[in-house]
């Protein structure tokens, strides 16, 4: 037996399932009651190679869902693994979407942005809510969660850049023009996650429209629990881990990094956009 | 240097960025304690760095440094924004290199320089840690100290044969205080199902409560064997803990861990409970409780 002290050490659970999403993008699913908010992200250990945050994508009474895109060595690796195989999981942790509040839940996701939205979505759906789905990418084939959303009864808004399906253009374009044509009945709240240009565009324009946002957003996270410092933001100095990673809009517009730069592993400063 | 009170943001807990130091001084710490700066950049070690079990932490970052000229950057941010003392924390593979560091970083004009020597996770890089020997531990603050005009702390390691040793060594060379007492081990947790260790790096230090006891007593050897002042650091999380390390000799105490258990607003919650402690106790000042935890003529046997 273990005794339950309050830790974070990574709990091993097996994967009972893995989907494809998209091009290059994997749903790993975990046989586990998580109890995670929306928006909220656990760490994923694979033992001796390393240890990463993501968002967890899905979750249901007895299980839950994380959606990991293929860009590098550690996230190549988790694309390995198969259906049984072993991996840590420690969380959740973060600050999720509060959306209780608001009756018309507006979502943009840029790409594998889409992650925590979609599981938004489904929370949101359950509470009756009116639910949005802007969901872009450069093309068709980047697009996850087109199933799940489209079962979801959701309205789904499809947007591509080459206009391979749906409107082609840019998810923040289509966003703009919802807001100004909306009649401004019920309460609505913009929740977006995706490249930062995009989630500062998203800033620009609900603070000029006075419309209320949640961003989730991303920095290099070591521990997860708000103690080493690595994904603190300026200049308000808050964690991403703890405070983040879903904002206000308030908080967004005073990240002065946002969309500027961001900190690498070591804590140097690099443009946004920028690999190492 | 003068304090804000008591509580001091311990090296390596939220001290990577200048603005982060900023955030912690706002929250209520008597004076923040950068992330130790170094001459080159370092990735430190992969993920995970830092675990909590049931007793405490245990972390191996790895000393991850952005390299000098973008840490002087953070460092002189903070301390032109930080509303309490900023003590900048450095690191070295020589004692010369903690000369060279030293001297950069009193550029940028933080109230006082801690010269850790006493890092346990990058032995497989650097060797033995400095503060487990007398002669090397004054070799770095000797180094420090001729290169820096600004007040010296010493950070010794529990893990030294005999701390007060280091101590007197420290105290010879220079130091003008000394913080009391880094992490503990290294020690190691295994996952046993998978059956690796859960630290990319095997090993690393130990924080929290696990730690208090042994820092207590690390502290108050020290207090018998030196004159300086004493930063006291190892599971302080509440008003009992720091006043018990003050008891032990410290004239102020450092926090890390103890965020984790009270989250960033530890200093706040502390001040008040030792000013309620001290209310109580018929204390009106800290130095009246100062190493009161000793024997009456314990500090004349030096």
């Amino acid at each position: 037996m273990r005794l339950v002290y309050n830790t974070e050490l990574p709990l091993m659970l097996r994967i009972e399932r893995i989907a494809d999403e998209a091009e290059d993008i994997k749903t790993l699913v975990f046989m586990h009651r998580l109890n995670s908010r929306p928006g909220q992200f656990i760490m994923l250990w694979l033992p001796r190679i390393d240890e990463k945050p993501f968002a967890v994508s899905y979750q249901d009474t007895d299980k839950f869902a994380i959606t990991v895109k293929s860009v590098g060595e550690f996230s190549e690796a988790v694309h390995r693994l198969k259906p049984g195989d072993r991996v840590g999981i420690r969380g959740p942790y973060g600050k999720g979407f509060e959306f209780e509040l608001y009756q018309h839940v507006l979502i943009v996701a840029g790409g594998y942005g889409a992650a925590p939205l979609s599981f938004l979505a489904n929370q949101a759906m359950l509470q009756g809510k009116r639910v949005t789905f802007i969901l872009g990418a450069k093309k068709a084939s980047h697009l996850p969660y087109l199933n799940r959303l489209s079962q979801a009864h959701v309205k789904l808004i499809t947007v591509t850049e080459d206009g391979s399906t749906g409107i082609r253009g840019l998810a923040t374009e289509v966003l703009a023009r919802i807001l100004h044509n909306h009649d401004r009945t019920g309460s609505l709240s913009v929740y977006a996650c995706g490249p930062e240009a995009m989630l500062k565009a998203v800033v620009d324009i609900c603070r000029n429209l006075h419309v209320a946002a949640q961003l989730s957003l991303e920095r290099y996270i070591k521990c997860g629990f708000g103690i080493c410092g690595q994904c603190c933001v300026d200049e308000l100095g808050i964690r991403i881990c703890k405070e983040g990673p879903v904002v206000d809009l308030e908080t967004a517009a005073s990240i002065t990094e946002l969309g500027v730069y961001k900190r690498t592993p070591s804590g140097r400063r690099i443009a946004m956009g920028d690999k190492k | 240097m003068k304090l804000r009170n008591p509580t001091v943001l311990a090296s390596g807990i939220l001290g990577v960025t200048g603005s982060s130091l900023v955030n912690v001084a706002r929250h209520g710490a008597g004076a923040v304690t950068t992330k130790s700066i170094g001459l080159n950049e370092r990735a430190g070690h992969k993920n995970p760095i830092l675990l909590a079990f049931d007793a405490g932490l245990i972390n191996a970052v790895g000393l991850p440094c952005p390299g000098i000229e973008e840490s002087l950057y953070e460092l002189r941010y903070a301390v032109e924004n930080s509303e309490a003392p900023v003590i900048a924390s450095l690191f070295a593979s020589t004692a010369s290199e903690f000369g060279v560091v030293a001297e950069r970083v009193s550029r940028a004009k933080p109230a006082m320089i801690e010269v850790n020597i006493s890092c346990p996770n990058v032995a497989s890089e650097f060797g033995r840690p400095f503060a487990l020997e007398a002669t090397s531990a004054a070799r770095a603050v000797e180094a420090v100290q001729a290169n820096t005009r600004l007040p010296i702390v010493a950070k010794l390691s529990p893990n030294a044969n005999n701390i007060c040793d280091i101590a007197r060594a420290v105290e010879e060379a220079g130091a003008d205080a000394v913080s009391a007492v880094n992490t503990l081990g290294p020690g190691m947790i295994i996952d046993i199902h998978s059956a690796k260790p859960i630290l990319c790096n095997k090993t690393g230090g130990i924080s929290g409560p696990a730690l208090r006891p042994i820092a207590l007593r690390c502290v108050y050897d020290i207090y018998k064997a030196v004159d300086l002042p004493i930063i006291g650091i190892g599971g302080i999380d509440s008003g009992e803990a720091a006043i018990a390390m003050i008891m032990a000799g410290a004239r102020a105490v450092g926090i890390g861990s103890g965020i984790y258990y009270r989250g960033i607003d530890v200093f706040s919650s502390v001040c008040k409970e030792i000013q309620e402690f001290m209310d109580h106790g018929g204390y009106s000042r800290i130095d009246e409780m100062i190493g009161i935890a000793h024997e009456k003529e314990a500090r004349n046997q030096k």
